[in-house]
């Protein structure tokens, strides 16, 4: 078991001619992701990844073709909110967008809209999921990681990577990590994917990383502090940040109130989360919460 | 994205809201023939001087003077003009005046508070007002919550006269005022959606002796992100109220913050970035930077990088810190030595590179002769770099 992809996941990939899309496809292809299509406008007909995969012009004719459930996005940020509604519209379930850079005022109508077709979003500007050793849907890399039972849940992408290298050195595994993304808006929330984990049998702790700006980690301490049976480890980066300045991500700016790391690590820790204050303890706290 | 309040003004004019209008000068040699417009123009023999700078707080630093004559405004651009304005968003080393906007001056009777931006939590787009005009709305948020009243917009059914009209009554507003001020909210969306902002604040917006409202201030913050689509915004970025090294940092695609401390770091990715700043910390260091490098970290990003930080004085060692998942360890630590190499650091490297290739990349900083300190995890490397910088 595992949370939202596994190896019989059918997956699209828009923007696959690309050259983000070219060199991630095939190295999804490498790591066992099941491609079924890839999308490029105007170049349906054609054969992708050294005649691997067919390329088709829309995400509609992808999926009705080769009945795929589940589609990447590496367009550039101009296109990229066209190219999540397309897949929402075509009936995709779950769409993940690595895109970077995509303007505010789109993303929150993308979410509107997402939210009325019932389609699941991760991202953007995230890593994607992987699911140790049956579907890598993004950019991480694959070879870090480890089969096992601890679930990873990030805003920032090479925090996760830092996290699932922690967890393989104490000796845990994962099921499954998930990049959700460091923008103001995004599609799924750590509260999102705490329920996922907590419904998945295999998984049997979470590592939550967090960062400063918003409520998210927050919104996830308080729901977990009520339905989650499960051991929750944190991490908030950004204790240093000066107020009002953007740390790289778009939603990483200290606006007041209880967006800073000390406010986001008192209530995580008053809600239960076992808090490390030293992002190089992540993985030594999770195993010991799994061994009491 | 910033802009100063003479652009936000003229861009909420070219949507149709009543400004407080003006002129701005950008060398004493203007003033006069200036002031003279303003006060024939507007017909009032009082203006007001106001100090540009992006920085909020120009009103309690003196950089916003009301002059009752063309003599005495004279005098207050003097006095403003090439000054440096120290404001509590400033910082003490402040910053200087290189232009100046003459006003008309009106007989205020009531100040107001309006602004929108994005909700993160909802995903809406929120439009708030208060009857607490002029005064720092994070301190109204915090003191008297209840002086606050809220809409949220759909972004998918856009701004609704109903909504106009909640604010509009929640600021007791009657008659022609509410109308006016109706008609301003909705004007206010308008710009805000079409110009890709992610904030428009006019603090105050106010009503006059005479019954009108009008904007007093505006202050507008732009995705940048959706500059692309908007040249004519983009064009009036002003260089001079930034950063410099920022500004530097920016022209290599690389994200840089400058911070207080001595321990410059190198990292990729934002997270880990902020990260390795906590952890240097933590370990008894003050960090002087955050420091992206990025997807990809190769011999031009990291001599970049290296260049940036140590524009800094204060900095005594530098930590790179790499988890390379696409990156390649090995092709980093070449990357570093070859920089330090023809960089000819005086300072101390402390190098952790983890993920793919890190076992040669070890080797190779191993085996090189340049003097960098090789480190094994994060702690390691914090504890390394905070104590070199110690020596």
């Amino acid at each position: 078991m595992s949370i939202l992809v596994n190896k019989d996941s059918r997956v699209i990939v828009q923007g696959i001619t690309g050259s983000e899309g070219t060199f991630h496809a095939s190295q999804m292809l490498d790591y066992g992701t099941r491609i079924v299509a890839g999308v490029t406008p105007g170049k349906g007909g054609q054969m992708a990844l050294d005649g691997q995969i067919p390329v088709f012009d829309t995400v509609e004719e992808a999926r009705t073709k080769t009945q795929a459930d589940v589609s990447i996005i590496f367009v550039p940020p101009a296109f990229a909110a066209d190219a999540i509604i397309e897949a929402a519209y075509a009936g995709i379930g779950l769409v993940v967008c690595i895109t970077e850079g995509i303007p505010i005022h789109d993303m929150v109508r993308v979410k509107r809209i997402i939210d009325m077709e019932g389609t699941r979003l991760v991202g953007p500007n995230c890593p994607g999921i992987i699911t140790v050793d049956e579907c890598k849907l993004g950019i991480m890399p694959g070879f870090i990681t480890r089969k096992g039972s601890v679930g990873v849940v990030s805003k920032s992408g090479t925090l996760t990577y830092e996290a699932i290298g922690q967890l393989v050195s104490a000796g845990l595994g994962q099921t499954t990590a998930i990049g959700i993304g460091g923008d103001p808006i995004i599609g799924t929330s750590m509260k999102d994917v705490l329920q996922l984990f907590e419904a998945d049998p295999e998984t049997e702790g979470v590592v939550i990383i967090g960062e400063i700006g918003g409520q998210m980690e927050i919104e996830a301490a308080r729901w977990a502090q009520k339905n989650m049976s499960k051991p929750i480890v944190g991490f908030i980066a950004g204790q240093t940040a000066p107020p009002g300045r953007r740390m790289g991500h778009a939603g990483a700016i200290v606006s007041g109130g209880d967006d800073t790391a000390e406010a986001k690590m008192r209530i995580l820790g008053e809600c239960g989360i076992a808090v490390c204050e030293s992002v190089a303890t992540i993985g030594e706290t999770m195993k010991r919460m799994l061994k009491a | 994205m910033k802009i100063h309040e003479y652009q936000g003004k003229a861009l909420l004019k070219s949507f149709d809201v009543p400004i407080q209008d003006g002129i701005v000068i950008d060398t004493l040699d203007q003033a006069e023939t200036a002031i003279q417009t303003v006060q024939q123009e507007f017909n009032t023999e009082a203006v007001i001087v106001k100090a540009q700078i992006h920085a909020g707080g120009r009103g309690k630093g003196g950089g916003v003077k009301y002059s009752p004559t063309a003599d005495e405004a004279l005098s207050n651009v003097q006095a403003i003009l090439g000054s440096t304005l120290v404001t509590h968003q400033t910082g003490p080393q402040g910053q200087k005046v290189r232009k100046v906007y003459i006003t008309e001056a009106l007989d205020i009777a009531k100040e107001y508070y309006a602004a929108i931006t994005l909700d993160r939590s909802k995903a809406k787009h929120v439009f708030m007002v208060s009857t607490e005009g002029g005064m720092e709305i994070e301190k109204v948020a915090a003191e008297t919550p209840e002086k606050i009243a809220k809409v949220w917009i759909d972004p998918l059914v856009g701004m609704k006269p109903f909504q106009a009209r909640i604010l509009g009554t929640a600021l007791k507003l009657e008659g022609e005022a509410l109308k006016s001020a109706m008609k301003i909210f909705m004007d206010m969306y308008r710009c805000y959606e079409e110009t890709d902002a992610s904030l428009v604040e006019i603090n105050p917006l106010v009503k006059t002796e005479d019954g009108r409202i009008i904007a007093l201030d505006a202050k507008f913050n732009f995705d940048d992100n959706a500059l692309f689509r908007h040249k004519h915004i983009a064009d009036l970025r002003d260089l001079n109220e930034e950063d410099p090294t920022e500004v530097e940092a920016g022209k290599y695609h690389l994200n840089y913050i400058k911070l207080d401390g001595t321990v410059g770091c190198m990292v990729n990715g934002a997270g880990l970035a902020m990260a390795t700043m906590d952890i240097i910390k933590l370990s008894g260091g003050e960090p002087a930077n955050f420091l992206d490098v990025g997807g990809a970290a190769n011999v031009d990003t990291v001599k970049n990088g290296f260049k940036i930080i140590l524009s800094d004085p204060h900095v005594k060692a530098i930590l790179i810190n790499i988890f390379g998942g696409i990156v390649r360890c090995d092709r980093v630590a070449k990357g570093v030595i070859q920089a330090v190499q023809e960089l000819d650091l005086s300072v101390p490297v402390v190098v952790r590179l983890e993920g793919t290739n890190a076992k040669e990349a070890k080797l190779i900083l191993a085996e090189s002769k340049v003097s960098i300190i090789p480190a094994n995890n994060m702690q390691d490397a914090a504890q390394k770099v905070v104590a070199a910088a110690k020596e």
